[in-house]
């Protein structure tokens, strides 16, 4: 069934929006799936799996005053659920740097070409505004060895990227 | 021999406390040997406890033999498994038989010493580290009715590790 729709919202971080969105979408009978709810920067943004019956302008409808009164933009698509099927990350990429332009492409684009499937990536700007640090994380899985991710990484060390590469060890009992 | 059952969340069952084994009989053993006939029906796992399967008796399996580079002490059935002692703290990521298609970082101690009997009611002590440790630590948890989503810290990272933090520039206005 691809009654999903994954609705974006986005505005200036402040307290009870999560509730105040929540509780709107649960007046017009909207389950809630799986989200992403996350403050960056002074933003509070919103990315939330939606299952429902009604249609889109129904949904609209229904955030309108929400978003009216908190200064939140929404997007609203329609896509598949796809749940309870998740590839579980083997690899973890820990990335800092003094911070330029480049360094999520160079990381990225090495990873890439290794074939790595990135399943989460977060990052922070994290230092003062004088000597800013950049500091990623991700979470992918890849068939590639962890000496080869990390020879295809070694020239970012070389450049001032500090790259850490290791496995992501699940326990199931 | 036979296939249990598997109690997932939300059943309330998961969140009773087991009772300690005082019978080391026959009974005891055919459910031992089920209990891991039921772990190595499902997918990888490494440990099982009995609650998982509706028997509330602190009775749990924990099998790293089959990972590359864990130090492990084979296949043990631990019967009233007892922590008496732990040491340090790491995060690692956990999954379990009881809540599938999930996984979350939990802090588990990294070295623990154990003392638990074996089916025929005979004591003893192991020193277990890392991912066994974590193992019967997950196990353990079972017995007294807590799952790992009780104790997951974070779903998505782990703990930034300050020492990989780059030092780059010296102090341009030295106090």
């Amino acid at each position: 069934m691809s009654d999903w729709m994954m609705l974006t919202l986005v505005g200036a971080d402040r307290p009870g929006i999560v509730s105040r969105v929540t509780r709107a979408l649960c007046g017009v009978g909207c389950n809630l799936g799986e989200a992403s709810m996350l403050r960056l920067g002074g933003n509070f943004t919103i990315m939330m799996m939606v299952a429902t019956e009604r249609p889109e302008s129904a949904l609209r409808e229904a955030l309108a005053p929400v978003a009216e009164t908190l200064g939140l933009r929404l997007h609203i698509d329609t896509v598949n659920g796809d749940l309870h099927q998740h590839l579980l990350p083997n690899v973890q990429v820990r990335v800092s740097g003094a911070d330029r332009t480049g360094i999520v492409a160079d990381v990225t684009e090495a990873l890439a070409e290794q074939g790595f499937h990135i399943l989460e990536l977060e990052s922070d700007v994290a230092g003062d505004s004088a000597s800013p640090l950049y500091i990623m994380n991700i979470q992918g899985y890849s068939e590639c060895s962890l000496e080869t991710l990390t020879g295809a990484l070694a020239g970012l060390d070389r450049r001032g990227v500090s790259v850490e590469v290791a496995p992501i060890d699940v326990m199931i009992g | 021999m036979a296939i249990l059952d598997i109690l997932k969340l939300p059943d309330p069952r998961l969140k009773q406390v087991s009772t300690p084994v005082e019978h080391f009989d026959a009974a005891l053993r055919d459910f031992v040997a089920d209990l891991e006939e039921t772990r190595q029906d499902g997918p990888a796992a490494v440990g099982i406890a009995a609650p998982q399967v509706g028997h509330f008796e602190r009775i749990v399996i924990v099998d790293c033999s089959s990972r590359p580079k864990t130090p492990n002490h084979g296949n043990l059935v631990l019967i009233n498994p007892e922590i008496v002692h732990w040491e340090g703290y790491a995060m690692g990521r956990e999954g379990c038989l009881s809540v599938p298609d999930y996984t979350g970082n939990v802090i588990r101690a990294t070295q623990i010493r154990l003392r638990a009997q074996d089916p025929e009611g005979v004591v003893h002590e192991y020193e277990m580290e890392g991912y066994e440790a974590r193992a019967v630590q997950h196990e353990i948890d079972h017995l007294d009715g807590m799952l790992f989503v009780d104790r997951v810290v974070s779903r998505r990272t782990d703990l930034y590790r300050r020492k990989t933090y780059a030092k780059k520039k010296s102090p341009k206005s030295a106090a």
